[in-house]
């Protein structure tokens, strides 16, 4: 039974998020003997399409460009590519794209929906398969009762694994028409020159304890050093200090880094729902008996401003060794 | 034109899940039970469109898919200004057999524009607003963080994975909402609390259809080691743990 995994590009070039999904379908494909094709849709050069191979699919199906996002206009090649391929395991990502496809291609293809999975599925026919249920404070374990089964891998949850393989990438025309689309995108502006929060592998955090927006500088200081994407609790996007963009928690942004760093942060119920899936967890808090501390692998009890310059001066040196 | 704001009744946030015994289903035990944040969200959204008379929106409508005890609930949507509820009785199945509830009440109703939550805080499914687009065969847009009516369209900001759009759609279709679409979700006054028990709140009988999913068993995640703390002022060794221990930075 083959797997057909959809692999979003960014401006032509994929990421890591594409290897991990990649990585995963390959995983997926060896428990059901069969092979991997993945579908590109936009302008992706050939060399680009072609490393996708490195990490398990054989066939790279490149749809070309069909404009703008359109859920309608991509469904439809997607679901072409499902049929041309005779997909029985169709994988996307659990990012936003991922989200707006992955429901319709599920009524279209009348195959069952497991979304945000953390792991690969226990079994495939009939496909069980973990998912992430209240927001990260438990696990469900789903069973499809289609014969296809559509999943949605959440971020950062699965390891890159390069196989060394050869894709061969073939031109795909879905016979869909991208000019039917009824959406009308009128602008777009992208985060350039930042690091994206869902893609970051360390994430600098700010909560009330760093009691005003314009402490945010130390905060964006240690992110420069670490390479870091910035977040902050939900109290602080409340009151404007920072973008709505950067909340995480329950009902913000739900993140997997490999390392978290939590500054005044106390860690309410809702905010560990959004983070406690990171490696990693540092928190730094004046309570004691703050919360985020059990969630936390390491902790300072102390004031987030007063511990920043001193923990910054640290890394700085460890990243000077 | 008539807006259909789809509630999920879910557990509140603060809640500390547990299940039964056998681990098969949720223990609902003193839960207190609100309107999914996301949907609260679109609802309060819904309601300042309807307020601005300039806006074409005559009727605000809630709609859940669930049984009896989940009527509280959208009582609370109709204090907080929904002019009309409908709840589709049901024992509730998976995402796809909801949304073809929804779908049902949609065709044989007169909706412009209908909003759903991106996910529900308790399945995290992301999938009943998509499902109902393919179901009604609607244009969707999806992670949208805010909406305003101009010169006979809507205008849309949605995120998209590195970023952010503006784009144009025309009614009907679906809005599937996120963070950021209201500033914060509005509170029901006394007055809206009176009014609420008076608003109608149709019961419709479900339509049979099977899911395409199941829900076998829940688990909680393994607890963690507890936390190792350092002095102030030992910073050094937690980054060098950091570092070579953990090896993540």
């Amino acid at each position: 039974m083959s797997v057909l995994v959809y692999t979003e590009n960014w401006d032509g070039k994929f990421k890591n998020s594409s290897y991990e999904l990649v990585s995963y379908a390959n995983k997926v494909a060896e428990m059901t003997g069969g092979s991997v094709t993945a579908l590109s849709i936009g302008n992706v050069g050939d060399d680009e399409l072609s490393t996708l191979g490195n990490y398990g699919a054989s066939t790279v199906l490149s749809a070309g460009d069909a404009g703008s996002f359109d859920n309608q206009v991509y469904t439809g090649i997607i679901s072409a590519a499902a049929e041309k391929s005779g997909a029985k395991v169709i994988i996307l990502s659990d990012n936003n794209a991922g989200k707006a496809l992955a429901p319709r291609l599920s009524v279209r293809l009348k195959a069952g929906l497991a979304s945000g999975v953390t792991s690969v599925p226990e079994a495939i026919s009939p496909l069980l398969v973990n998912k992430k249920v209240f927001s990260g404070k438990a696990f469900a374990k789903v069973k499809v009762l289609s014969d296809t089964a559509i999943l949605t891998l959440a971020q950062n949850s699965y390891e890159i694994v390069e196989t060394g393989g050869n894709a061969s990438v073939e031109a795909f025309d879905s016979g869909v028409d991208s000019s039917t689309g009824k959406t009308i995108v009128k602008d777009v502006q992208k985060q350039t020159g930042k690091i994206l929060l869902s893609d970051a592998e360390v994430v600098v955090s700010g909560g009330r304890g760093m009691k005003s927006g314009d402490n945010w500088q130390t905060l964006e200081e240690l992110a420069d050093v670490l390479g870091a994407a910035m977040a902050c609790s939900r109290p602080v996007s409340d009151e404007g200090w920072r973008s709505h963009d950067e909340h995480t928690g329950q009902t913000g942004k739900i993140i997997a880094p490999n390392l978290y760093l939590a500054f005044g942060i106390s860690g309410a119920i809702q905010h560990l729902a959004g983070v406690s899936s990171s490696k990693y967890i540092v928190a730094v808090n004046t309570d004691k008996d703050a919360p985020i501390f059990e969630a936390a692998d390491y902790g300072i009890v102390g004031d987030a401003l007063q511990v920043l310059p001193e923990f910054i001066n640290e890394i700085k040196a460890a990243k000077a060794q | 034109m008539n807006v259909l704001v789809c509630i999920s009744n879910v557990p509140d946030t603060t809640t500390k899940v547990r299940f039964s015994g056998d681990n098969t289903s949720f223990d609902s035990n003193g839960v207190q039970w609100i309107i999914n944040p996301w949907d609260e969200l679109a609802l309060t959204r819904a309601m300042e469109l309807k307020e601005d008379t300039s806006n074409p929106i005559a009727k605000v409508t809630v709609i859940t898919v669930g049984a009896a005890a989940a009527e509280p609930t959208l009582r609370k949507a109709l204090a907080i200004g929904a002019d009309d509820a409908i709840r589709v009785d049901a024992e509730t199945g998976d995402a796809f057999y909801v949304a073809s509830q929804i779908a049902e009440v949609v065709k044989n109703g007169d909706f412009g524009i209908i909003l759903n939550g991106i996910e529900s805080s308790d399945y995290n499914g992301s999938a009943v607003g998509g499902m109902l687009s393919e179901l009604l065969d609607l244009p969707s847009v999806s992670a949208v963080s805010s909406m305003n009516f101009a010169n006979g369209e809507v205008l849309i900001n949605r995120d998209i994975d590195g970023g952010r759009e503006e784009l144009s759609i025309s009614t009907p279709f679906i809005c599937i909402v996120q963070k950021g679409i209201a500033k914060e979700p509005r509170i029901a006054a006394m007055r809206g609390i009176m009014m609420a028990r008076k608003k109608p709140l149709q019961v419709e009988s479900a339509v049979d259809v099977a899911s395409l999913t199941e829900t076998l068993e829940f688990a909680l995640p393994t607890p963690k080691e507890p936390c190792k703390m350092f002095e102030a002022d030992n910073i050094k060794e937690l980054v060098n743990l950091l570092q070579n221990e953990a090896k993540v930075i």
